[in-house]
């Protein structure tokens, strides 16, 4: 990975945000850590709806799917093993293996950009009536029964293969923030790789990249699952954040979020969706408080408007606005030397026209 | 001693509902040689065009590549047996770079430091290193089309197909593109698909001409533009 | 015998009330090439009117069968003019913007009417006996409707200019411009038209379902499920879409209990778009409508 513009702005990134993991519990209260724990949940998942729509150029109206079957599975994991250790592998592996069978469906049966959107929404949707009819004690995997719209309550995460030391709110934190950065880094470092660069490839000109011998449906499967996990990572978060899963994770209002999220942050880049849904977290609380306008009626306004006149998300159209200001103010330097040097030059004509 | 027949179709027909836009066609190709398809708007050429480069699956018949029976293949699966192809409408990545999109191209075939260095061979070898940095999105149409002759090229292939590389372009373009043509034949097997009369015969390459989805007839330029029949269907106008 | 004709029955309920509840998606689908993700607020929509209607008195039929269709027609329009007609030929924006149009209704809605269901009102019309077994009249009377409504939008296409641009349109996106016939209104009326199917279909199952903001979600998974599966033609697509989709529901529902029935329709749906990704008709029938 060279040290490109784009590469020291996202090491600067990783910086604030190993420096904010450190610092943050030492100066914030307890209450704002355990709710920062759903935020950088969702932080994660807007991460991987970043990866796979901004650079995959995949259209995923369900990506919430993966995060909750992540919480579900680490739920029901958790409570068979008795720990937490086999469970966070176990719902990374499912996330990622229910995104590959969806996925293998919509890529090998060359579904367009359109019906993918739908299909990704649709099977979210039927995730979530299904989840909510299991309230019967028959539901129950294992131990765990599914609790139908209750849910179930998710056990803490424990130090590695040790269950009888469960992590504490702020250590849940930690885990949260670490598995951002380091997903992030992943991210980073995965778009910059030849698989990578094919997967954009693919975004720009699909057939292109067939015609010159890329099997495109292997490349977008395999993006799809490691954002599938990289979401279902993030499930693992958010069930200790909230500390219980219920079918509402994979209501419609909740896709919705992730896809605004990204639309706001801005499709192409991988902080945008994550500043996105940190933004949108706190806007969302702070209305909930406020009680006087409905959430939905704002995000709704917040999609349309970005749509109709901020299509390209925030940053990718400041990056380009400043890019812009930075050569105009370029240029005017350079015009402003050559005005000079115009400005000595001619008057060296004159001194020497003088001299005649 | 002829040389060994790489491409080949059997009775190819590819149809539309009721219209046969290529119908039972027989179709050889030798090694090395370079090949023009042409005939009127709706004679099949590009439709047999995409048969061959796995875009459309025929309704029947075979195409065989070398061995490789290539009848209703992906175009990946096509591209994999060192085919280059270059298609109508210009396919390039407009989001990136040139050296970019030369670079996926080379990159697909070889390592990395191999895949960097041909890059670079074929960037000059196009003449498009004033514009390597530029987005391919924002270059001229005559420009776009060579890079995408570029990405043909990195990727080495020993049969290259093109569906009207000078479409579009200017008088001095058209020259630059038959002089990158001619090149690419030095190593390679082409077959170019073209309408332009004035740019095949710059080509002067074996011609055949297609008419309403069947080969009409199978020569050198000179004989085909005497051709009666030729003329009938497809010079007619000019010369009549 | 009588339980073969309450199944029956009640498996062509399902089957109807799925063509219902889809063919204002399929018409604006089929016709525009835009998938409507408010769909679903479009039927809420329909529901909010009768319930609304009815309690300030007015008579429940006039409330489902006039006044449903006619404000959410309204709506459609309006929403066409203000929104849709910006974002035509692009497709995913248009999914997107709608789908904020969605979020917006629901919020509209929830702040007039609150979150809760809102009064609900009962089916009219009681129950009819076969043998052992009792059936709802309203059922029925769905099921008649479904057909009426389906039978009239044949007659529109058949017979309207209005239907030959739209069956244009079907075969081919260009041949509306080419025929030089002006699709800016005919998109309008289109969206509009499809709005008012929406609203008379939610408003028909108001007194079923009863009403609440967010119950478009509930429509909207079988709504898309049955357009996608059925592919580009309005009528035989959704038709042949709710017959396969809705009898495989209602068999497996009836053998299994409807969670399942669930499953297999989305299980059903899938395997049918890995088989034939541009629907049934995308496929077979392609000349219909």
């Amino acid at each position: 990975m060279s040290w490109t513009r784009e590469n020291r702005w996202r090491a600067a990134l990783v910086l604030v945000g190993v420096v904010f993991t450190l610092a943050a519990p030492g100066v914030l209260e307890l209450f704002t850590i355990i709710n920062l724990s759903t935020a950088i949940a969702l932080a994660i998942l807007a991460l991987s709806l970043g990866l796979i729509w901004g650079y995959g150029g995949i259209l995923c109206f369900g990506q919430t799917a993966f995060f909750g079957i992540g919480a579900y599975a680490y739920t029901i994991a958790a409570i068979n093993f008795g720990g937490s250790s086999w469970a966070v592998l176990v719902a990374i592996l499912a996330a990622a293996v229910f995104a590959a069978v969806l996925g293998y469906f919509m890529f090998y049966g060359r579904v367009s950009d359109v019906y993918m959107a739908v299909i990704t929404l649709t099977v979210t949707l039927i995730l979530y009536s299904l989840l909510r009819r299991t309230s019967g004690p028959e539901y129950k995997i294992g131990d765990a029964l599914l609790g139908g719209f209750n849910g179930v309550t998710s056990p803490p995460l424990n130090m590695p293969w040790a269950p009888y030391m469960p992590l504490f709110p702020e250590h849940v934190f930690y885990v949260g923030m670490t598995v951002l950065i380091v997903g992030y880094i992943i991210c980073a470092w995965l778009i910059q790789t030849h698989f990578g660069r094919v997967a954009v490839a693919i975004r720009e000109n699909e057939l292109r990249a067939e015609l010159i011998g890329y099997d495109t449906r292997f490349y977008k499967l395999a993006m799809f699952t490691i954002g599938g996990a990289i979401a279902g990572a993030g499930g693992i978060i958010f069930a200790n954040g909230v500390g219980r899963v219920t079918p509402d994770i994979f209501n419609l209002y909740n896709s919705a979020l992730a896809i605004i999220w990204v639309i706001v942050g801005g499709r192409g880049t991988l902080a945008g969706p994550v500043m996105g849904s940190f933004a949108l977290f706190y806007l969302t609380s702070w209305l909930g408080t406020q009680g006087t306008v409905n959430n939905n009626l704002v995000l709704g306004l917040i999609l349309i408007i970005f749509v109709l006149a901020v299509p390209r998300g925030i940053l990718p159209t400041f990056i380009s606005w400043w890019d812009g200001a930075r050569s105009r103010r370029a240029m005017q330097r350079r015009e402003l030397k050559i005005r000079r040097r115009r400005g000595r030059r001619s008057s060296d004509l004159r001194e020497t026209a003088d001299e005649k | 001693m002829k040389s060994e027949i790489v491409v080949e179709t059997r009775n190819l027909s590819m149809h539309f509902g009721g219209v046969k836009a290529v119908d039972r066609v027989n179709f050889n190709l030798r090694e090395n040689e370079l090949r023009c398809l042409i005939g009127p708007n709706g004679a099949g050429k590009s439709t047999f065009f995409k048969c061959l480069t796995g875009q459309l699956s025929p309704t029947s018949g075979d195409v065989v590549i070398r061995d490789f029976n290539g009848t209703g293949r992906l175009p990946h699966e096509i591209a994999r047996l060192g085919v280059g192809i270059k298609t109508q409408v210009p396919n390039v990545f407009d989001g990136l770079s040139v050296t970019e999109n030369i670079w996926l191209a080379a990159r697909r075939w070889h390592g990395a430091a191999r895949a960097r260095s041909l890059t670079s061979q074929t960037v000059e070898r196009l003449k498009l290193g004033d514009i390597r940095t530029d987005l391919v999105g924002q270059l001229a149409h005559g420009q776009r089309q060579w890079v995408e002759l570029g990405m043909v090229v990195a990727a080495e292939p020993w049969l290259v197909l093109l569906d009207e590389p000078a479409a579009g372009m200017t008088h001095d373009e058209i020259e630059r593109t038959v002089e990158i043509i001619r090149e690419i034949n030095q190593q390679a097997t082409m077959i170019v698909v073209e309408h332009d009369m004035q740019f095949i015969r710059m080509i002067s390459s074996k011609v055949t001409v297609f008419h309403e989805g069947r080969i009409l007839i199978e020569d050198t330029m000179d004989v085909v533009t005497a051709d009666p029949r030729v003329r009938e269907v497809y010079l007619g106008h000019g010369a009549s | 015998m009588d339980l073969v004709i309450a199944l029956a029955l009640q498996i062509i309920y399902g089957i109807a009330s799925l063509a219902l509840i889809s063919l204002g998606l399929a018409i604006i689908f089929g016709m525009m090439r835009v998938i409507n993700l408010a769909h679903g607020e479009f039927l809420m929509l329909g529901g909010y009117t009768v319930v609304v209607s009815t309690n300030q008195g007015v008579n429940i039929w006039f409330a489902m069968l006039v006044l449903a269709p006619l404000v959410v027609g309204i709506i459609g329009v309006l929403v066409e003019r203000l929104l849709i007609q910006f974002l035509y030929g692009r497709m995913v924006d248009t999914l997107l913007a709608t789908w904020g149009l969605s979020l917006l209704f629901v919020g509209l809605v929830t702040s007039i009417f609150g979150a809760q269901t809102a009064t609900t009102i009962s089916p009219p019309l009681g129950a009819i006996q076969i043998g052992d077994y009792s059936s709802s009249a309203y059922e029925l009377f769905l099921i008649v409707v479904t057909v009426v409504l389906l039978a009239m939008v044949y007659a529109v296409l058949k017979l309207t200019r209005l239907g030959l641009v739209a069956r244009a349109t079907m075969q081919s996106d260009d041949m509306a411009s080419a025929l030089g016939v002006s699709t800016k209104r005919i998109y309008m009326v289109t969206f509009g038209l499809g709005a008012a199917v929406s609203g008379l279909a939610g408003g028909l199952l108001a007194p079923v379902t009863g009403v609440l903001p967010s119950i478009g979600a509930t429509y909207i998974a079988k709504a898309f499920i049955t357009v996608i599966s059925g592919g580009a033609s309005i009528l035989a697509g959704t038709t042949a879409a709710s017959v396969l989709l809705g009898g495989i529901n209602g068999i497996m529902a009836f053998l299994t209990g409807p969670t399942l029935g669930e499953v297999a329709l989305l299980a059903a749906a899938i395997i049918l778009i890995r088989l034939l990704p541009t629907g049934i008709t995308g496929r077979f029938f392609r000349k219909s409508l």
